[in-house]
């Protein structure tokens, strides 16, 4: 008899509630049974820490920045050290943090329970794809270790082919192309989990919202990140080689390198945005225990985002040389995505309507969220306008609105899924007020931080400079007043987590009164799962589900 | 839970994995056909992104064919149609063994898996061998990317700079070590390691096999270029001075002289555009900074479709491995079939390769 044949619920002593003495946190235990691990919540575990670590470095980098910037003129570092620093901040954070954080770390632990199964479809290749981001996460820091990466996160020929840092730029490609491979096969493990392995009555229109939103994730990973994988590719032959595929001496085109690019990372945009809005739809209908509103519409819009998301990547080049018919086109067809976003806002404020809002802190980002993304979003539509582009390309402008969107949206919605999940996964629960005050400081300092930026931008202010003007430098202190703020804030909400793992109260098996399958089994989940597949209904179907005081949680009263 | 409770679950539990779940049924799965299902569905994902992978190079081909075709059409007869056409043989027959192994797989017909396996393998070990004659003699003519390529000197000399002798070693090392295994399974007398070892040694000689057939085909490829060269030089109305040209190597064009008559007057002809094309000042492609993207183009594409070649040797051993155990049957042939599956896409990509590549003029 195995360890795992023990009882998986029974009533734990003092205060009522239901804890397992054996889950997946003690299932096993020594570094291996960790670092070889099949199971999907220690993976996403694991991805958590890790992603967590890379938001540290890469927050670490964005303060330096804004540091930097306090003054005009004579920042404390060298003109040749912003660059590499700026670079290094937009590639950590988006390759090793964004992009993996909710579909790796959340997804991970979330996806298989939310299905009633017992792993994802192919628990190897996950680790796999773990140990594929390890991987990445060390070319990147041996390029910020040889000599430090100056060309901007996007590797823009000719920069990168011209760029004295020639070994950071092959190691930090490399980088690049090993964590496209981990994007792809978490993502095609996913799809390969949703088909095949839902669990009896979960029809594609009981799934979770969650899961829709990373149906569509997966499928922009799949479709757009081979081709990101080419481009660095290509690019690491043309530095090793001189190829000149994308180098004007030898007949290539650098232009082409960016359609390339974009092509990937405009999609890559939707795949950081995608994963946070499924995590607000489950946020707003479980703390205003209400169904969701409109819920055939979130799922479709989730698609409809991935879809459009592949036809507007030559917004990003307005002005990089294009013909004019395209660039209405692409204008044009930009303006298109924001109907789905549009129609997942307005769900999310139906959801509230005469709901029974619990303003606990899981809610409060999920609020910031919704805030913030509005912001993020609209701020997208002059950009995406031709005319305005014109001005507004490459002016803080640009920064305050992906940092809305990226930051603002994925960050925050990241940030409001972990508190919400967290009792789920550490069977810990934390401290509501301190993690109420955390978003509190975040979405201030977030909006001090940004908000300055939208007028800078506007000024003609542009981005990636080490000095400017002496008239933005009010804005600009402003602005670094603001991250400080901000990264507050973020120490605080950390320190909410970690607190609750030594000293929080345990959590009982449903402690927000969710209807989705995570929270029927018991927190932490026992190694498998669920012993037989359980049969469903509907995920938004709170009729029933009452808080009972015995258990500090709810429960389901038939 | 008591005592009694307790075994009772473990009885249940017990039944739960080892009757439904024989050990070829991975625990999360129900049974074999969601197992089969989940499989597939991840095989034609990962097909699509490979789809995807090669398409930022079809891209660049297309629009760089598209805005200098006369790059295209001159470099393109630099590479040696009939040593393309082989390979594309090799490859189609490929996958037909490849097909045969998954139907072999399903009739548990152990012994056939395993030789049309073997004969999988050794398919793509030719394939190989015929590319590394096509890369090094190439490379020794300095037809590289971009900025590498050397401009074209009609019977130039090229020295041997033992390019190929450099592709063969590690084909050269893996033969040996699966030759010193075969002889460690005859001597062991064991079945098992004599079913792997056997296609794997086969493989290697395959390997050579195709090495001195791509040989001896780019030989009288050369002879046949170097004899007409002879040819067009003493024929009427071209009075161009190539004798400097012909001071060494293999390109002697008194050694070959008799063979002229043999060659078809079609040929001929074609030399001729070619040396004139070489010749005249308009042949502006012949640089670095116009022919050199042709050939990073044609490395990058076939470069990365022999590196997806030899990946998918490495998973046919690991194929090899398994049905030497006997492990496929009617139930669990998944692996099999996905292997399939990606090898007859790697077949495929060829197929858009070979026309777009070696037969545009």
């Amino acid at each position: 008899m195995s360890v795992a044949d023990r009882p998986i619920v029974s009533p734990a002593s003092g205060d009522g509630s239901t804890y397992p003495e054996h889950h997946f946190l003690n299932h096993t235990s020594g570094f291996l049974s960790w670092a070889l691990t099949l199971d999907h919540k220690r993976i996403g575990l694991m991805y958590l820490v890790g992603v967590m670590s890379s938001f540290a470095l890469g927050g670490m980098f964005a303060l330096m920045i804004r540091l930097h910037l306090w003054n005009f003129k004579d920042g404390w570092l060298s003109n040749q050290t912003y660059n590499q620093v700026f670079t290094l901040h937009g590639a950590i954070m988006v390759f090793l943090f964004i992009i993996p954080s909710v579909p790796a770390a959340l997804g991970n632990f979330l996806l298989p329970i939310m299905l009633g199964t017992k792993d994802v479809a192919f628990p190897r290749l996950n680790l796999g794809s773990f140990y594929l981001w390890v991987t990445g996460l060390v070319l990147f820091l041996t390029a910020l270790s040889i000599t430090g990466l100056d060309t901007g996160w996007t590797f823009y020929t000719p920069y990168s082919i011209e760029t004295q840092k020639g070994g950071a730029v092959l190691a930090a490609t490399f980088g690049v192309f090993v964590l496209g491979f981990s994007s792809i096969f978490t993502g095609l493990n996913f799809i390969v989990t949703i088909n095949t392995m839902r669990p009896p009555g979960m029809t594609w229109f009981r799934m979770p919202l969650f899961l829709w939103a990373t149906y569509a994730t997966s499928i922009i990973q799949v479709l757009a990140t081979p081709v990101l994988g080419i481009t660095v590719l290509l690019l690491s032959a043309e530095r090793l080689l001189g190829i000149g595929i994308f180098d004007p001496k030898l007949n290539g085109d650098p232009v082409t390198f960016q359609h390339f690019f974009w092509f990937y990372s405009h999609p890559a945009v939707y795949i950081m945005i995608l994963p946070a809005m499924g995590i607000i739809s489950e946020l707003m209908s479980v703390h205003c225990h209400k169904g969701i509103f409109g819920y055939r519409m979130i799922a479709y819009s989730s698609i409809a985002i991935a879809l459009f998301g592949f036809l507007v990547w030559g917004h990003h080049m307005f002005t990089s040389g294009m013909a004019d018919v395209t660039t209405i086109v692409f204008s044009a067809l930009t303006f298109t995505v924001s109907i789905p976003s549009a129609i997942k806002v307005f769900n999310w404020l139906g959801t509230m309507y005469q709901g029974t809002v619990s303003l606990n802190t899981p809610m409060l980002y999920a609020l910031a969220f919704i805030f913030l993304f509005t912001i993020g979003g609209l701020t997208g539509l002059p950009l995406g306008a031709l005319a305005l582009d014109m001005h507004l390309h490459d002016t803080y402008f640009v920064v305050a609105h992906f940092h809305y969107v990226m930051m603002g949206g994925t960050l925050v919605a990241f940030l409001g899924g972990l508190f919400h999940w967290w009792p789920k996964m550490t069977g810990k629960m934390f401290n509501e007020t301190f993690g109420m005050i955390s978003a509190t400081i975040v979405f201030v300092g977030f909006n001090l931080t940004f908000l300055p930026q939208f007028v800078l931008g506007t000024r003609g202010m542009p981005r990636r400079y080490a000095t400017y003007l002496e008239e933005f430098q009010d804005l600009h202190r402003l602005s670094t007043i603001g991250s400080l703020t901000l990264g507050i804030g973020l120490l605080v909400a950390l320190l909410v987590l970690l607190h609750s793992l030594f000293y929080g109260r345990r959590a009982p098996t449903n402690p927000w009164g969710g209807a989705t399958l995570e929270w029927v089994c018991s927190s932490p989940p026992p190694h498998d799962n669920f012993a037989t597949a359980p049969t469903v209904g509907d995920p938004y179907d709170f009729n029933g589900i009452e808080y009972d005081a015995k258990q500090g949680g709810y429960v389901k009263k038939s | 839970m008591t005592a009694i409770q307790e075994t009772a679950h473990e009885s249940e539990h017990a039944q739960d994995h080892h009757h439904d779940h024989p050990a070829w049924l991975a625990h999360h799965f129900d049974d074999a056909e969601q197992q089969f299902d989940a499989g597939k569905l991840g095989m034609w994902l990962f097909l699509v992104t490979e789809v995807l992978f090669f398409s930022g190079m079809f891209c660049a081909y297309s629009l760089y064919r598209n805005r200098d075709p006369e790059v295209f059409e001159f470099c393109s007869r630099f590479l040696n149609e009939k040593l393309g056409a082989i390979n594309t043989g090799v490859l189609l027959f490929s996958s037909l063994t490849m097909a045969w192994a998954v139907r072999a797989a399903q009739l548990k017909q152990h012994k056939l898996l395993v030789g049309m396996l073997g004969a999988t393998l050794g398919c793509a070990a030719m394939f190989l061998g015929v590319k590394a004659v096509e890369y090094s003699h190439k490379w020794e003519l300095g037809l590289l990317p971009g900025k590498f390529y050397v401009s074209q000197i009609p019977g130039a000399a090229h020295g041997e700079h033992g390019y190929l002798g450099s592709l063969c070693i590690v084909p050269l090392i893996l033969t040996i070590i699966a030759g010193v295994y075969y002889i460690y399974s005859l001597a062991t007398m064991s079945k098992f390691h004599q079913k792997v070892a056997g296609p794997i040694l086969v493989a290697g000689a395959c390997f050579f096999g195709g090495v001195q057939l791509g040989r001896i085909l780019e030989a009288e490829e050369t002879t046949h270029h170097a004899a007409e060269h002879a040819a067009h030089e003493h024929a009427p109305g071209t009075s161009h001075d190539h004798s400097q040209d012909h001071s060494a190597g293999e390109l002697l064009p008194e050694k070959e002289g008799g063979e002229v008559i043999a060659l078809g007057h079609k040929s001929i002809e074609d030399v001729k555009v070619m040396a004139e094309e070489l010749k005249t000042p308009d042949a502006s492609v012949n640089q670095k900074s116009m022919a050199g993207l042709f050939f990073s183009i044609y490395y990058c594409m076939t470069g990365i479709h022999a590196v997806h070649i030899i990946g998918g040797m490495l998973v046919i051993t690991w194929l090899i491995v398994k049905a030497a155990r006997e492990e496929f049957h009617d139930q669990y042939f998944g692996p099999v079939d996905n292997v399939g599956l990606y090898w007859h896409l790697v077949d495929f990509i060829w197929i858009y390769l070979f026309p777009l590549l070696y037969l545009i003029t």
